[in-house]
């Protein structure tokens, strides 16, 4: 199955003597600006190979995807699938790109096992996506926009396999020539947060346009992450080094925060910063060059001939435009004005389409907006986290959770019970918000005469509670509510019951 | 007609279908020849008795069941450089010495879809760069003419092969002149099409936006047959041009009246030799008495085709190579330290020198800080090559002159000179540079008695009528059914 090739060297050449100690060093972190910009590849969500019909499917047994076309046969030639262009463009028009309707198809010449052809196509001088920008939003809520340089197709290389062969390694070219969109900032994020920010909201939006299946895990979403750092007011750029394909936002984080360090350690110790491509190992949470410039390899760019020009026509841009869905941004926008939602819920509604669209749907079906809001950002969200799920896979579909939420607003159960309801429609236990209400008999007490004959047999027990309160303990007051809540299994409505406790009292 | 040995295509279909002879009979017939000239001549690189019997077979089983097609039953030997699947495909090169095809390329299935029977792969110049066939790992091919002499190149295999009769007709590839002059020295009709009408899929790369494959045949009424069966879109070539099939024979009996043939002075100058400076007049003068005329045209910018030539190959074929090595198939060194090591040895070991000249110079005219002043600006000069021409096409129909500048030569004579066997080219090359279809018939011959050919280079897509002026000529002449006596 795998074609067996001699061990390969290792490609480490540069390590750095003075590596440890760099996070209990002294800096003086306040005097530097950190410079950032990212270039992301994205493999596309075609069911087939940017030049070949083989599958893109992941986990396959190896070079069982592999065509003529990505085996590099003699003889073989690529052919564009339009699929990948179409993604590109969508990607594009979605963060106000120019999209050029001719764009090129380069050779980057390289040997390495895993390359089959001895090049990469790639897209050097034109690609298909130039400029644009995205909006991300940073924890204190300030925004920022993050330019684009451009985005271009390329071709993903195959798989080095490296531990199950002695002496050798093994060649997996499934992987190869997978569509990748490559994703370019301009540096101008200055810190690793900004960075953070930004790989996160690219993150959602490639899965909201449904370009990119966002599994980090399996190398569908990695970055390569460019830092350097200078004096504060400085204008020239420092040196960078580039850290290459981190697939997690924790490593990521990691990855900038040791580099960070390390290059302003190393400035103020004196040496200078040498460009390089540099490797995160997150079992040391340290980065660690490469190759230096000087074995930088020269790829010899050229345009590819067995490619012609890239067209998009204008009906296929035309076509594309039309189909283009309503974006997190605009999205967000509406959700604050439509339903009154604060900007910071409207933002967590929005970026994850699925989740807006299980809002809306919930919305639609009568629940009301905010409350609708804070059962997802609450409840739902928290049980989709403990169950490791998406929202699609949710049990409390978004009809029911309105219905839960409609409830709640005409007061036959309260906050509390709804979560008991909440808890036994996610545990499949009934169908229906109301069966569940029915069978649990969880609806709420409204009748006065009821919740008076509570209350007194609590403050027949609550002598102490009540000097208390009389001493001017506001506190005690919620205890005996609480208690009566409890006397009458959380049924009581609340609001009736915390103002009968309070006049009875206050006529003792 | 009786049929035989130099019987043409269309004689041989006209042959198997009045019943004179069957698929197996021809097949064998060729076989038997190509085996019992296989030493004096070295065309073949492989031969598979058994797999061309089978074909030929089925063929005759087709037409016992009345089932059409073409050319069914009619042989063909296909340059070394077509894929086919379960074939060993060498590319006349020792890196695939041991390649067995996986599958099959799209100009050998057209071919078979239209009934032909694979003969056998014919020898070839190394990944097609030379002009002699003295660059192929199995040895070069002789010119079945006069075996001192080279049989061209770069598809010596496919000229050597049709002139001896070891093949009725023959695949080659054209990349600056490697059907042409092969054809010119063995005295064949020989056809590069225009860029795109022939698929490049399952055809080993060489200059990719150069490559474009064609027939080898006797007389252009063949090449008309073979390339309406080689061409057509293809899918799975980005650079095959997307247009309906072609009848390539449709203006085969077009008369002449009124044909305006153009004489770029730039191929009449000094360096064509004078034995063929006199052959391709006396073609002129018979082309004239078939109602034609001449007009002088100007191609200033050709005189750059071949410095723009050794830059935009070369370029192309540095990274076109780069896939062999070593790794998923072709030759592998057997002893090797790591990795850098085991490309390099297994590079070094499996190409030869022409082979490596080419990658050395590629790889340098496309490096950082030299692409500019070479591969941009070789760009530019094809540019400049293509708009001579279409200037000339508004006072003529079809440009012609010498094929080559000099007749089949010595073994040995221009191996030690790159830059000598280079300017063999001279005249052929700008065709590629530019993507537009040319053909080479036979014309004469020098004082040596070796042959002239005459070039015809057409407009884009013109290739119906090019045959027509190569057909109308062999029509009045009969320089094209002389054979070598061997």
């Amino acid at each position: 199955m795998f074609s067996q090739v001699t061990a390969l060297t290792p490609t480490l050449t540069l390590s750095r003597a003075a590596g440890e100690g760099v996070n209990t060093v002294k800096l003086h972190m306040s005097q530097w600006e950190i410079v950032i910009g990212l270039e992301t590849h994205t493999q596309l969500t075609t069911v087939s190979k940017i030049f070949s019909g083989s599958s893109t499917a992941f986990g396959a047994a190896p070079n069982t995807q592999a065509s003529v076309v990505d085996l590099a046969l003699p003889g073989a030639l690529p052919v564009m699938n339009k699929g990948a262009v179409e993604r590109a463009v969508k990607f594009g028009l979605a963060v106000g790109a120019t999209i050029n309707q001719r764009s090129i198809f380069a050779r980057k010449n390289y040997f390495y096992p895993d390359l089959p052809k001895g090049y990469q196509i790639s897209q050097f001088e034109t690609p298909i996506v130039s400029g644009g920008g995205l909006t991300i939003t940073l924890d204190d809520g300030s925004s920022k926009y993050i330019e684009l340089t451009r985005a271009h197709l390329e071709e993903d290389a195959g798989k080095s396999v490296h531990e199950q062969f002695d002496g050798a390694s093994g060649v997996d070219l499934n992987r190869a020539g997978t569509p990748l969109l490559e994703i370019v900032t301009e540096p101008v994020m200055r810190s690793g947060k900004e960075a953070i920010a930004y790989a996160k909201t690219l993150h959602n939006l490639v899965r909201y346009l449904d370009i990119c299946d966002g599994n980090m895990q399996d190398g569908s979403f990695r970055c390569d992450v460019n830092v350097s750092v200078r004096p504060l007011g400085q204008k020239e750029f420092g040196t960078r080094r580039e850290i290459k394909n981190l697939n997690s936002f924790k490593f990521m984080q990691q990855a900038i925060d040791f580099e960070v360090r390390w290059q302003i350690a190393e400035i103020e110790d004196g040496r200078k910063i040498q460009q390089a491509t540099v490797l995160f190992n997150p079992d040391t949470g340290e980065t660690k060059a490469m190759r230096s410039k000087e074995d930088a390899m020269d790829y010899r760019y050229f345009p590819d001939p067995d490619l012609p020009p890239l067209v998009v026509s204008d009906e296929m841009l035309a076509r594309i435009k039309a189909s283009m869905p309503e974006l997190p941004e605009a999205k967000c926008a509406r959700f604050s004005s439509e339903y009154g939602l604060s900007h910071y819920d409207a933002l967590l509604l929005s970026q994850d389409g699925a989740m807006a669209s299980y809002f809306e749907t919930a919305v639609k079906a009568g629940g009301d907006a905010k409350l609708v809001a804070n059962w997802m950002l609450g409840e739902l969200s928290a049980a989709l986290n403990r169950e490791d799920k998406s929202i699609e896979q949710s049990p409390v579909n978004a009809v029911r959770l309105s219905n839960l939420v409609a409830r709640i607003v005409d007061g036959t159960i309260n906050h509390k019970t709804a979560k008991t309801v909440f808890e036994a429609l996610w545990s499949g236990e009934a169908a229906s918000v109301d069966a569940v209400i029915e069978a649990k008999g969880l609806k709420q007490i409204s009748d006065s005469g009821a919740i008076e004959k509570i209350v007194d047999e609590v403050l027949a027990k609550s002598a102490a509670q009540i000097a208390d309160y009389k001493a001017g303990k506001e506190k005690a007051l919620m205890s005996i509510v609480g208690m009566v809540m409890k006397a009458s299994a959380g049924k009581a409505n609340p609001a009736q019951a915390n103002a009968i406790v309070k006049r009875k009292i206050d006529a003792l | 007609m009786a049929w035989n040995t130099f019987s043409t295509v269309a004689e041989t279909v006209k042959a198997l279908d009045d019943k004179q002879v069957s698929a197996v009979e021809l097949a064998t017939h060729y076989l038997d020849r190509a085996d019992a000239l296989q030493p004096a001549l070295n065309a073949y690189v492989t031969l598979d008795r058994e797999k061309t019997l089978v074909e030929a077979a089925a063929a005759d089983a087709k037409r016992a069941a009345g089932e059409t097609a073409p050319l069914l039953g009619v042989p063909i030997a296909h340059k070394d450089i077509y894929l086919i699947e379960g074939w060993r495909t060498t590319c006349g090169s020792k890196m695939l010495e041991n390649f067995i095809a996986p599958y099959t390329s799209t100009v050998v299935k057209n071919m078979s879809d239209a009934g032909m029977v694979t003969l056998g792969k014919l020898n070839m110049d190394e990944f097609a760069m030379g002009s002699s066939n003295e660059t192929s790992y199995f040895g070069p091919v002789k010119n079945p003419w006069d075996v001192s002499r080279v049989p061209g190149g770069s598809s010596g295999g496919s000229a050597a092969s049709v002139a001896a009769g070891l093949a009725p007709a023959s695949t080659g590839t054209d990349t600056g002149g490697s059907i042409r002059q092969p054809a010119m020295f063995c005295n064949l009709t020989g056809l590069k099409p225009t860029y795109g009408v022939c698929s490049r899929f399952g055809i080993i790369a060489f200059a990719s936006s150069l490559d474009q494959a064609g027939p080898f045949a006797q007389t252009a009424e063949d090449c008309a047959l073979l390339l309406t069966a080689m061409a057509g879109f293809d899918a799975h070539d980005a650079t095959s041009l997307d247009r309906p099939k072609e009848n390539y024979s449709r203006d085969l009996s077009r008369p002449l009246n009124g044909l305006r043939i153009g004489l770029p002075k730039e191929f009449f100058g000094e360096g064509v030799a004078p034995g063929i400076a006199k052959a391709v007049d006396d073609a002129l003068t018979v082309y004239r008495k078939l109602g034609a005329i001449t007009v002088e045209v100007s191609l200033p910018n050709v005189k750059y085709s071949v410095p723009a030539y050794y830059v935009v190959a070369p370029a192309e074929a540095s990274s076109n190579l780069s896939r062999f090595d070593g790794v998923r198939y072709g030759h592998r060194a057997a002893q090797y330290s790591d990795l850098m090591d085991m490309y390099m040895r297994s590079r070094a070991e499996g190409f030869g020198a022409e082979v490596k000249r080419r990658i050395l110079i590629g790889a340098y005219v496309l490096s950082h800080g030299y692409y500019d002043a070479y591969y941009l600006q070789a760009g530019k000069l094809r540019r400049l090559i293509a708009e001579d021409f279409k200037r000339a096409y508004e006072v003529c129909d079809v440009v012609m002159g010498p094929t080559a500048p000099e007749t089949a030569f010595q073994f040995g004579a221009k191996s030690d000179d790159p830059v000598k066997m280079y300017l063999n080219d001279i005249f052929t090359i700008c065709a590629n540079l530019t993507g537009q279809p040319a053909m080479s018939h036979p014309c004469g011959v020098d004082e040596a008695g070796q042959h002239v050919g005459m070039q015809i280079i057409g407009n884009y897509l013109d290739e119906a009528r090019m045959l027509n002026v190569a057909h109308q000529y062999q029509l009045a002449t009969d320089w094209h059914r002389k054979h070598p006596s061997i």
